[in-house]
C-alpha cells in the first residue's frame, strides 16, 4: 500500500533522514520506534506532505506522491493525527471533527454518529471548546477527526504521549480496532512496548536511519529492543 | 445649539464613522488571523476603493441629482467598484508584497517593511495619476435630512452607512461562522499547519482573506469619499484608525474589530463635546497608546490567533 524508497529530507544544511526505505502493507498496524529525535517524526510529516523528500520516492497505491502538497493527502486517503494532537482549541469538538471532513463533499453525519459511538465521551464534550478537554479527550477527538476523512491510511504520531496509563490502553485498544474496521495503520511511539502489542511489524529508528525491522513479536523478544525501548519504557511510565 | 442636541449629532456621526471604521479594521485583523502579520497597506486598499468610487460616480451621474431608485442603484455600484477594485489591490499587495517573503520564510521584519514600501508606491502613484488635490464625489442623492433624534438631524449619508455596514458585519460574521471558506479562515489562524493536513488550502485562504478583507475596506473607501472626497492620501489617516479600533477590539477577533471600530468612532467623535475638536485624532491614537499599553489583547481578550 505505502513504499519509502531511499527517502532523504533535509532541513536547511542538515540531514534529518538518511535514506530511509520500508512498506506499509494495506490491513496492517505498522510501528516506528525510536528514541527522541530519532527522526520519526520528520518520517510522519514526510508521509503526509508537510515535508517533501528531497530524493527518493514515496509510493502510495502505485502513486509517486513524494512531491505532493500536505492539503492534498485527506483527498488521497492518508490522514495524519499529529504530534500533541494539534485540536483547533476555539473550535467546539463537533467544528474540530467538521474539520476533519473538509474536503469531503455530501452529508457526513452518519460518519459523525459513527466518531460518537466509538468516542462516547466527544457526544457528551460536543459543544465544548477543543482547548477546554483533557489530553485523553483531545487524544480521541485528533483520532475522530482524522478519521472523518474516511482515510484508508492512518498516521499516528505519539498518540501516548503525556497520557495516563489507563487512557493509554484505551487508546491502544481503538487503533486495534480502527485496523479491524478496514483502516491501515503506521504509528510512530515511544512506547514500544504498547506499540509492539497490537503491531504486527515494526521499525526501529535511530539517528535518521532504519537500523532494523521485523515481526512486531520479533521485536518483542528481540534483545536490542528489550534492552533499549523496552527498559526505558517501563521506568519512563 | 443645545448640548442634548450636539451629543446626539455627534453620537449619530460617530456611530457612522464607526462603522467605516470597522469595515476596515476587520480587514487589518483577517489578515492578521492567517498571517500574523499587520497588513500597513490596507489604507491604500481604502485609498484605491475611493477612487474607483469616484470614478463611477464622475461616469454614471450627470447634470442633475439622481434620487428613488437611481439613488439606490448608484450606491450600490460605488460600493461594488470600490469592493472589486479594493479586492483587486489586496490581491496584489498579497501576491507581490507578502507571498514571495512568506516562500523564503521571511522575518516579520521584512513584511513590515514590505508592507510600508508598497503603500508609499501606490498612494504617490495615485497622485501622480490623479492629482495631488481633494477631488470632490458627485452626488448620488441630496443628502437631506430623513428625520432627528431629540432634534439632532440624521443625514442620508449617515442612513445609507448605517445600512451597509450592518449588512456588511451580519454577512461577514455569517460567512466565517458557517460557510466552508469561513472554516478554513478559522482553522488556517488557530493552527495553519493542521489545517493543512485538514486538507485546507492554505494560499487559497489567505488569497480569499485578502479579498475579503480588500473588498470590505474598497467599499469603505467609497463611502468616505461619498462624504469627505478623495485624494491620494486619503487612507493614511482613517486606516490608522481603523487599525486602532482592531487593536482595541483584539486584533484577530472579528466582532472586536466591529465593535472596535463603532465605540472608536463615537468616542472620538463625542470629544468633541468634551475635548475640543481639535483634539480628535489625538482621543482616537491616545486610545491606542493606552491600549497597548495597558491591555494589549484589546476589549475581547482572546489569545491571539481567533479569527472569528
Amino acid at each position: 500500500m505505502l513504499q519509502v524508497n531511499d527517502a532523504v529530507v533535509r532541513y536547511g544544511a542538515i540531514t534529518a533522514l538518511h535514506g530511509i526505505t520500508f512498506e506499509v502493507q494495506k490491513g496492517e498496524i505498522v510501528t516506528l520506534l525510536g528514541a527522541n529525535g530519532a527522526g520519526k517524526s520528520t518520517t510522519l510529516r514526510m508521509l503526509s506532505g508537510l515535508h517533501a523528500p528531497a530524493t527518493g520516492s514515496i509510493v502510495f497505491e502505485g502513486h509517486d506522491i513524494s512531491q505532493v502538497k500536505a492539503h492534498k493527502f485527506m483527498e488521497l486517503g492518508i490522514a495524519h493525527v499529529p504530534e500533541g494532537r494539534r485540536i483547533f482549541p476555539q473550535m467546539t469538538v463537533e467544528e474540530n471533527l467538521e474539520m476533519g471532513a473538509f474536503t469531503r463533499k455530501g452529508s457526513f453525519s452518519d460518519d459523525m454518529e459513527r466518531m460518537y459511538t466509538t468516542f462516547p465521551i466527544l457526544k457528551e464534550r460536543r459543544k465544548q471548546l477543543g482547548g477546554n478537554l483533557s489530553g485523553g479527550e483531545q487524544q480521541m477527538l485528533a483520532i475522530g477527526r482524522a478519521l472523518m476523512g474516511n482515510p484508508r491510511l492512518l498516521l499516528l504520531d505519539e498518540p501516548s504521549m503525556g497520557l495516563a496509563p489507563m487512557i493509554i490502553e484505551t487508546i491502544f485498544r481503538i487503533i486495534d480496532e480502527i485496523r479491524d474496521s478496514g483502516t491501515t495503520v503506521f504509528v510512530v511511539e515511544q512506547n514500544a512496548a504498547q506499540a509492539l502489542r497490537i503491531a504486527d511489524r515494526g521499525y526501529v529508528m535511530e539517528n535518521g536511519r532504519i537500523v532494523f525491522g521485523d515481526k512486531a513479536s520479533n521485536l518483542l523478544h528481540d534483545e536490542r529492543v528489550r534492552a533499549v525501548y523496552l527498559g526505558e519504557t517501563v521506568e519512563g511510565d | 445649539m443645545t448640548l442634548r442636541r450636539e451629543f446626539w449629532y455627534l453620537f449619530v456621526g460617530g456611530v457612522a464613522n464607526g462603522f467605516l471604521y470597522g469595515m476596515v479594521a476587520v480587514g487589518y485583523t483577517l489578515v492578521y488571523g492567517v498571517l500574523r502579520l499587520i497588513n500597513f497597506a490596507h489604507s491604500e486598499i481604502f485609498m484605491s476603493g475611493g477612487f474607483a468610487g469616484y470614478f463611477v460616480m464622475k461616469a454614471m451621474i450627470g447634470s442633475s441629482v439622481p434620487s428613488g431608485f437611481a439613488t439606490v442603484y448608484l450606491i450600490v455600484i460605488g460600493i461594488v467598484a470600490g469592493g472589486v477594485v479594493g479586492a483587486i489591490v489586496a490581491t496584489l499587495l498579497e501576491r507581490v508584497a507578502y507571498r514571495p517573503l512568506r516562500r523564503r520564510n521571511a522575518p516579520k521584519l521584512a513584511y513590515l517593511i514590505s508592507a510600508i514600501g508598497s503603500s508609499y508606491f501606490l498612494f504617490n502613484l495615485a497622485g501622480k495619476e490623479f492629482g495631488r488635490y481633494s477631488i470632490s464625489v458627485p452626488q448620488p442623492y441630496v443628502n437631506h435630512t430623513v428625520f432627528t433624534i431629540f432634534g439632532a438631524p440624521v443625514q442620508l449619508y449617515y442612513i445609507v452607512i448605517l445600512i451597509v455596514g450592518v449588512v456588511m458585519f451580519l454577512g461577514l460574521d455569517r460567512v466565517v461562522a458557517t460557510t466552508k471558506l469561513g472554516r478554513g479562515i478559522r482553522a488556517v489562524a488557530q493552527d495553519a499547519e493542521t489545517a493543512s493536513l485538514m486538507g485546507v488550502n492554505i494560499d487559497r485562504t489567505i488569497a480569499m482573506t485578502f479579498i475579503v478583507g480588500g473588498a470590505l475596506g474598497g467599499a469603505a473607501g467609497f463611502l468616505f469619499g461619498l462624504g469627505t472626497g478623495v485624494v491620494f492620501t486619503m487612507g493614511f489617516t482613517p486606516a490608522l484608525k481603523a487599525f486602532t479600533a482592531a487593536v482595541l477590539g483584539g486584533i484577530g477577533n472579528l466582532r472586536g474589530a466591529m465593535i472596535g471600530g463603532l465605540l472608536l468612532g463615537v468616542v472620538e467623535s463625542l470629544s468633541v463635546v468634551f475635548v475640543q475638536a481639535a483634539y480628535i485624532d489625538v482621543v482616537a491614537f491616545g486610545i491606542l497608546v493606552a491600549v497597548l499599553l495597558i491591555r494589549p489583547t484589546g476589549l475581547l481578550g482572546e489569545r491571539l490567533g481567533r479569527a472569528a
